[in-house]
């Protein structure tokens, strides 16, 4: 397929939505191609959702486009770029500074993309159902019911939180919807000594370590309990206790952070790795280029997952990168990598154990590209209708939702019931209720904690700053907020 | 080196051992020399030998002994595990630095140049800066970033701005300026050791310029405070307040006052962020006119901080207005002849006293 023509607009945009239908197709082995009236969505695949692409043309073209279903997407085979070192003749070999390298007089280009995309790991089927020959890790009954329940404990913690916060409750919120396996998953198959350096979809991970519901409602109310001291927005949670580092906002900061930090837990000798997650969007920042690029060469015990949900806020993939997603840019950097499928909790779990020993064991960085895709908004200041259809959400939350795919394989195990559902769902609604109840009425942090931590010691000028503020409010009440303590 | 150094001491015919003296006042009468660069480097090897937690990272620091050679033979001596040569990405190894202070260590990670610290800037503010505050304390960065800031010689705009006032303006941060040797071996030294993120701004054309030292300045234990200010010398007619290279332009400044009868007080700031409030206050008290000096650029620089400061405080006190000398305002030129007139020269310095204590015609007069 020629793709080097860069004349045409109108050209381009029909060869991206070709590549986009094709891609979709070889995707997954569980594709559309069993479920013929599904062709009209978007995979979670590295080359986007169509929507966005296919500008003008509304809902039908896209079944029109899957006629182009049989189109196949062929590149220029991809030459391995070391071949093993034959007892070639000597002029046909040199020596560079990276190593013995066969030379050849073909030319030949690299392809920019593989062959074949890159494949998806799973071990679940769409029903829940173990696919037979697949090589997982056991889970026990006591992981498998706890991680359901934590999913199941994310899920309706997200769905009271944004509720709260279209009351006018909290100011705002980012829910984890349709990525509940990739958080609860990854953070089961992790240990209690391993840090983590998240972006901001990834509370999970704390509930599975132990964060209380109270505790994530009074960070993202600000009050006097919060861990925080009420300086950060909802959502940004931090826990030393967890090893859970405070959530920043500035996208892709963590992953360098954390290449850091599992550097000096390595010169440290402890028995422990670093995980960070990001986005698909996060990818394209100079830090993750610069982190993984150090991982490989400090060779640092780190764990990269990339959460591909297919959008960064309003960015589909495909304006994102033109990579085969993430997983293949592991090579690129000496970076061993895996494409999972985000929504299968066992097939997340299993990834991540198994990085994890690689990571510890050999002091090697691993990268995981979950495919998944983001039910929800970006925030609670984002309206995603307005640049994806309706029914495409409405499809990834009812049919491919990670948490009924999930219990589905824990009650045919024996390990759950229906009864058990409803106890837990009314359980954890009436807790959430009761701990926002409760952080609402919690005062907010006192005036000092404006001044503090700035710098190790409060310095002078910070100290005078609150002792005039302090008398300010002392002389002019009316004129501050009455519920700051002073 | 640090061996190199002491041998060098101690073969020295003259050695003056003032007991009680105060790190305030002036090095005692030393005969000892010591070049920036051997002060910088004896002060990160006694830090590092002190300190597992304690190492460097940045281009060039490990094989090649250093850009500017400051990290000489600390590679052969503490291991590739403690000094870390790192690939060209300001913004990744400020990021990993920053990820290694999180964790624990106490990385002190340098910059060929503070121009090339733009490229990390987020990571300096947006991590290093503000994590403590974000964090509410969990999160402590103790963490040094330091290397050659402002003009050298000859090496044009994008190698030459100064970044004192940037990294002074935000809150997290503390900010040094070294002039001399001891400013140097006292100040890295208070770094390497603080919780908070410190900005330590050295300059190219300082690391071989050899001063005198004390004994007190060449143990190992020893510190400068951060946040205090040094009269360099002491004066009754102008205060002029510099930091780095230009507390030299303002001491030879001084010295041509002085033959006209003006009495000059230099302050040598060593610290930015805090900034010596106090000790400026005191002075433009006592002399009633101040001149502030700096190599970057005007507009919301150092000496504008200064003199709102000065003002706040001090407004009944000022004879004159308070003038501020500093680099042009324009991105650094290359011909020589043209940096010259784009940094502040010692004739600079010189006339802007005599305007303030009305010796001359003010600028605005003669234009």
């Amino acid at each position: 397929m020629a793709f080097y023509l860069k004349n045409s607009r109108n050209i381009i945009n029909n060869l991206k939505s070709k590549v986009g239908l094709s891609s979709l197709m070889k995707q997954h082995s569980c594709s559309c191609l069993n479920h013929n009236n599904h062709c009209r969505f978007p995979a979670s695949t590295a080359t986007s959702p169509f929507a966005p692409q296919l500008n003008n043309l509304d809902l039908n073209s896209h079944k029109r486009g899957c006629l182009f279903m049989s189109q196949r997407f062929e590149s220029t085979i991809a030459e391995k770029q070391f071949a093993s070192v034959q007892n070639g003749e000597d002029n046909q070999v040199l020596d560079f500074p990276g190593g013995k390298i066969i030379c050849s007089p073909d030319m030949r280009f690299l392809s920019e993309s593989p062959s074949a995309h890159t494949h998806c790991f799973r071990v679940l089927d769409d029903n829940g159902q173990l696919i037979k020959q697949s090589d997982y890790i056991q889970v026990s009954e006591e992981i498998a019911v706890k991680m359901y329940s934590d999913m199941v404990t994310l899920q309706t913690m997200d769905t009271i939180f944004y509720e709260a916060q279209r009351q006018g409750r909290i100011s705002f919120y980012v829910t984890t919807i349709g990525e509940e396996a990739i958080n609860i998953a990854s953070a089961a198959a992790l240990t209690s000594d391993d840090f983590v350096f998240p972006q901001y979809r990834e509370p999970g991970v704390l509930i599975w370590r132990g964060f209380t519901l109270q505790e994530f409602a009074n960070q993202c109310f600000g009050n006097r309990a919060d861990y925080g001291k009420g300086r950060q927005m909802p959502i940004h949670y931090g826990s030393n206790k967890h090893k859970y580092f405070t959530v920043s906002s500035t996208i892709a900061t963590q992953i360098p952070h954390a290449v850091g930090a599992a550097y000096s837990l390595k010169m440290d000798k402890k028995d422990a790795c670093v995980v960070t997650y990001f986005g698909d969007g996060g990818t394209s920042e100079g830090d993750f280029h610069a982190a993984l690029n150090f991982a490989a060469v400090t060779e640092a015990p780190v764990i990269f997952i990339c959460r591909n949900n297919g959008w960064a806020i309003s960015t589909p993939t495909s304006d994102q990168f033109r990579s085969d997603g993430i997983a293949v840019r592991g090579q690129a950097y000496g970076v061993q990598s895996i494409r999972v499928d985000g929504n299968d909790a066992l097939a997340m779990y299993s990834a991540v154990h198994t990085a994890r020993k690689m990571a510890v064991n050999e002091h090697r960085p691993i990268l995981i590209e979950a495919v998944t895709y983001r039910v929800g908004h970006h925030s609670t200041s984002d309206d995603s209708t307005k640049y994806r259809p309706a029914e495409e959400i409405e499809w990834w939350r009812m049919a491919r939702d990670p948490v009924t795919r999930f219990r589905k394989w824990v009650e045919s195990n024996g390990w759950w019931s229906s009864e058990a559902e409803t106890q837990l769902r009314s359980s954890i609604r009436n807790q959430l209720l009761h701990a926002i109840q409760m952080a609402e009425k919690v005062e907010k942090p006192p005036v000092e904690e404006l001044f503090t931590d700035v710098y190790d010691d409060l310095p002078s000028n910070l100290r005078e700053q609150e002792k005039l503020l302090r008398e300010t409010i002392s002389r002019h009440p009316q004129d501050f907020p009455a519920d700051v303590p002073h | 080196m640090l061996g190199i150094v002491r041998q060098k001491v101690l073969g020295q015919s003259l050695q003056k051992v003032r007991p009680g003296v105060s790190l305030l006042r002036s090095y005692s009468s030393a005969a000892k020399q010591m070049t920036v660069r051997e002060a910088l480097n004896s002060a990160l090897d006694e830090e590092m030998s002190a300190d597992p937690k304690v190492f460097l990272m940045g281009e060039e620091v490990g094989e090649y002994q250093g850009a500017y050679k400051i990290s000489k033979g600390l590679l052969e001596k503490y291991g590739p595990e403690r000094v870390l040569d790192t690939p060209i990405t300001e913004a990744g190894f400020t990021g990993i630095g920053v990820g290694a202070a999180y964790y624990g260590l106490k990385p002190v990670v340098e910059f060929m140049t503070f121009n090339f610290s733009m490229q990390a800037i987020d990571h300096i503010i947006n991590s290093a800066a503000k994590s403590n505050y974000m964090s509410a304390g969990q999160i402590s960065v103790p963490i040094v970033f330091r290397g050659p800031n402002g003009a050298a010689a000859g090496v044009g705009a994008q190698h030459s701005q100064c970044y004192a006032a940037w990294y002074a303006s935000c809150p997290g941060l503390k900010v040094l300026t070294p002039y001399n040797s001891e400013d140097a071996r006292g100040l890295l030294k208070a770094a390497i050791r603080d919780p908070d993120p410190v900005i330590f701004l050295e300059n190219e054309l300082l690391y071989g310029e050899s001063f005198p030292v004390s004994d007190e300045v060449l143990d190992s234990s020893f510190c400068l405070p951060i946040g205090k200010a040094k009269i360099e010398r002491e004066g009754k007619d102008v205060t002029i307040s510099a930091f780095s290279k230009m507390v030299g332009h303002a001491l030879k400044a001084a010295e041509i006052l002085e033959k006209d009868g003006i009495d000059a007080e230099v302050i040598n700031l060593r610290s930015i962020r805090p900034l010596d409030r106090s000790t400026i206050n005191t002075s433009v008290r006592k002399t009633n006119r101040l001149i502030t000096v700096e190599e970057g650029f005007p507009q919301h620089g150092v000496g504008a901080e200064i003199c709102a400061s000065v003002v706040e405080e001090s407004f009944g006190y000022l004879d004159a207005p308070v003038e501020r000398v500093a680099g042009a305002d324009v991105p650094m030129p290359y011909a020589a002849n043209l940096e010259r007139m784009a940094v502040p020269q010692v004739e600079d310095i010189v006339r802007a006293a005599k305007r303030a204590c009305y010796r001359s015609v003010p600028l605005a007069a003669a234009a």
